[in-house]
């Protein structure tokens, strides 16, 4: 297997995007930044899936992105509809104003 | 035939459930029914089922159904032993059960807590299966605390009363004392044996060291002495008799107070391999028992409690029996007992019944013209017990006091004044319940009435001052203005005879207390049948006596002398007034030799404080270790807490940093090559 140039960019782009992801997860407060982060970080993740997929020949590679997608969008559904209810309860809260299951 | 033997305590079981979710709404007295129903079925079941057990080889029949407990080598089937002694056991069980099922049909009636009272005597007849059936010491313990339990909740039945609810405490307490002894027979069983099944240990028990069936057979006996109310134990039994009087009949005269002498007897290759001094303490505690409770059943005056002295004192001839070898004698005289205790107890429940809760003998006398049916079954179970030929009582007793004989002329002494003193308080029971003068007041037999008066005044003129005495001045004292006495209030009753449901019990089981002698005559060997049934469990380990007839006929005769005595002895004082009855009724035998007095001095002084240092032990040690850990745990909690700050992002912060060190320590350990 070599790996062509066009690959180890779109590597670098994933593990840029997650880097970003990451640190924007761990630095902001609102928690629907915080749930965009968590996106961006699943789709550098599917960013990766592709561009292994196209190194191993393998086309299991984007379908896997089509579960991580699916599972994804239920995820948000999720996470949103926590979002909403919360600021509904406590408008302006942000995540680290909730730590009521503290030790 | 002999698989239907799951069923037996199973149809119990059934009943318990059944009246335990429903009972209030079926109510008076289909509830009765029901249960009497039940334990009925179950004694059809026990016939049909010996019926088969006759085919089985050596008349044993095991049956496994599955694991209840496996851990380990520590495995508990749940599974029934029927050999020749547990198939006797449940006979007379389901048998007498059912007859006081329906008693009590009669008995409870219009109790506020009617079902209640036929679910726990449900629960307790289940119970009592299990333990005969049991075919492993856990099985049977689980029985033996489930009649604790029963006896328990059925003596404090009317609760409302502080002392029935602290007679049930009392039974409670004193049995827990023998159950510890179970418990550690239990634990010494199974390190010795690795195995809780009866027939392993029996059948491994005769290559036993000799200290350690010692140790069993000890802690058997103990837990015997609990259950079976010997001395020192035996404190609980006449407390008991706070309970309704079915409860009194069946559990604490014919099943589960001879739970001990089954065990004792279920044991008996232990006892056979434990030193020579064990069963002479059985046999001492025995003697020792009989004696002690026969004289204070002499000073009584509650009408149960006499009986429940002489329970005491008739267990005591059972455990003689065990220590002197002969345990197919006890186990008859706890067939024979079981009739004519029960029926004796039936007896005095109708009485009571009749006399509207009135239990003090000195208010009763001639009932038996009002109580006909009551007082013949009464004076049949009377002579049972008292041991006059040809009823039951005569043979099972006279084969004990062969054993006793066998074993020891002391022991047969002891038994015979036993014997003497049983017919006199028996007597004397029956004399001032049944005959004599009616002590009952206001009676509408205007003879009955003339009698009473005539008799007093005859009687307060010579100074005869005794008991009787004052209590018949007191009766008559009242019998002046109580044209409208109330029918609950002191002796101005009208005793009258119980319905059917009552009377028939009674007959019935003074039937048997009359014939069950039949079972073991000693006359030839083919007229021993309890003694060729029971031989595969007992065989090896029985006394023999090898008895010459004519040395049989001297013991028969002495035997019949002693109990005749023992009745004329009565007739002469409680019906002819010869002597003072103060002369027998010592306050001493009132008070039960001051044993229970002794008991409560002891552990209110010099016990509590030994026992506060034991509890002192448990709450510095054994309490220190337990909440030293509770302690430690607590602590690294608070400390561990902290992780848990409730930042969602320090959280996110930790699963990358987790993430990041477990793919650095992947890293290290796989090599690509």
């Amino acid at each position: 297997m070599e790996a062509s140039n066009l690959d180890v960019a779109y590597l670098a782009l994933a593990a840029i995007l997650f880097a970003i992801g990451g640190v924007g997860l761990l630095v902001r407060r609102n928690p629907l930044v915080m749930i965009m982060c968590v996106e961006l970080m699943l789709n550098a993740v599917n960013v990766t899936f592709v561009a292994f997929g196209k190194m191993l020949n393998d086309i299991s590679g984007q379908v896997i992105v089509f579960f991580v997608l699916v599972v994804a969008a239920a995820e948000v559904v999720v996470g949103l509809g926590l979002v909403v209810a919360m600021s509904r309860r406590r408008p302006g809260a942000n995540a680290d104003d909730l730590r009521l299951l503290r030790g | 035939m002999v698989e239907l033997i799951w069923l037996v305590p199973a149809l119990p079981l059934v009943g318990f459930t059944i009246l335990w979710f429903f009972g209030k709404r079926i109510g008076e007295p289909l509830a009765g029914w029901l249960g009497t129903a039940v334990v009925a079925l179950s004694f059809l079941t026990t016939l049909v089922v010996f019926a088969g057990l006759w085919n089985e080889p050596d008349h044993t029949f095991q049956v496994d159904y599955f694991t209840w407990i496996p851990a380990g080598d520590f495995q508990v089937e749940i599974g029934f032993l029927l050999d020749p002694l547990s198939m006797a056991m449940i006979m007379f069980v389901t048998g007498i059960g059912s007859l006081i099922h329906l008693y009590s049909i009669g008995y409870m009636h219009g109790d506020s807590r009617f079902p209640r009272f036929f679910t726990y005597l449900n629960l307790f007849v289940f119970s009592m299966l299990m333990l005969v059936l049991g075919d492993n010491m856990v099985l049977t313990f689980l029985g033996w605390e489930g009649v604790g339990a029963c006896s328990y909740l059925l003596i404090s039945f009317w609760f409302e009363k502080e002392a029935n609810a602290s007679a049930g405490k009392k039974a409670f307490v004193t049995n827990r004392v023998g159950d510890w002894g179970f418990m550690v027979a239990m634990f010494a069983a199974f390190f010795t044996f690795g195995s809780l099944n009866w027939s392993t240990i029996t059948s491994q028990a005769p290559g036993l060291a000799e200290t350690t069936a010692t140790l069993i057979a000890v802690m058997l006996l103990i837990g015997a002495v609990g259950k079976s109310a010997q001395l020192p134990l035996f404190i609980w039994l006449p407390d008991a008799m706070a309970g309704p009087t079915p409860v009194s009949a069946l559990i604490h005269a014919a099943t589960m107070v001879t739970a001990g002498v089954y065990l004792l007897v279920r044991a008996n290759p232990i006892l056979a391999a434990s030193a020579e001094w064990v069963p002479w303490a059985i046999a001492i505690i025995g003697a020792a028992t009989l004696f002690i409770a026969a004289t204070i059943a002499v000073a009584q005056t509650d009408i149960k409690k006499v009986l429940a002295y002489s329970t005491v004192s008739q267990l005591g001839y059972m455990f003689l029996a065990v220590g002197s070898g002969g345990y197919t004698a006890a186990i008859f005289h706890m067939i024979t007992h079981a009739f004519f205790k029960a029926c004796l107890f039936l007896g005095s429940g109708s009485v009571i019944h009749g006399m509207h809760d009135d239990q003090d003998m000195r208010h009763m006398g001639a009932l038996r013209k009002v109580m006909p049916f009551t007082a013949f079954g009464f004076i049949i179970g009377w002579l049972a017990i008292s041991g006059v030929p040809p009823f039951s009582g005569f043979w099972s007793k006279d084969e004990i006091l062969s054993y006793a004989l066998h074993k020891s002329p002391v022991l047969y002494v002891i038994g015979l004044a036993g014997a003497l003193i049983t017919a006199f308080y028996m007597s004397r029971q029956v004399f001032m319940v049944f005959f004599g003068k009616a002590r009952w007041g206001a009676s509408a037999d205007a003879e009955l009435a003339n009698l009473d008066a005539h008799d007093t005044s005859a009687a307060g003129s010579a100074g005869d001052a005794n008991d009787l005495g004052e209590a018949t001045v007191a009766a008559d004292a009242d019998a002046g203005p109580v044209a409208v006495a109330t029918e609950h209030h002191g002796h101005d009753v009208q005793p009258h005879e119980s319905p059917w449901t009552m009377t028939l019990p009674i007959l019935v089981l003074a039937f048997f207390a009359l014939v069950a002698g039949v079972l073991n005559l000693p006359f030839t060997e083919n007229l021993e049948f309890l003694n060729k049934w029971l031989e595969p469990v007992v065989g090896e380990n029985q006394a023999h006596l090898g008895l010459s007839t004519a040395k049989l006929l001297a013991e028969m005769a002495i035997s019949t002398v002693v109990a005749l005595t023992g009745i004329a002895l009565a007739y002469a004082i409680y019906m002819k007034k010869k002597f003072d009855a103060r002369k027998v009724e010592l306050p001493f035998f009132y008070n039960g030799w001051y044993i229970d007095h002794g008991v409560t001095v002891f552990m209110g002084g010099p016990g509590r404080r030994l026992f506060e240092l034991i509890a002192l032990f448990d709450r510095v040690v054994i309490d220190g270790a337990v909440n030293g850990v509770g302690r430690l745990s607590r602590g690294g909690a608070a400390r561990l807490r902290t992780v848990q700050n409730g930042y969602v992002r320090w959280y996110a912060l930790m699963v990358g940093l987790g993430t990041i060190l477990i793919i650095a320590f992947i890293l290290t350990q796989v090599s690509f090559s």
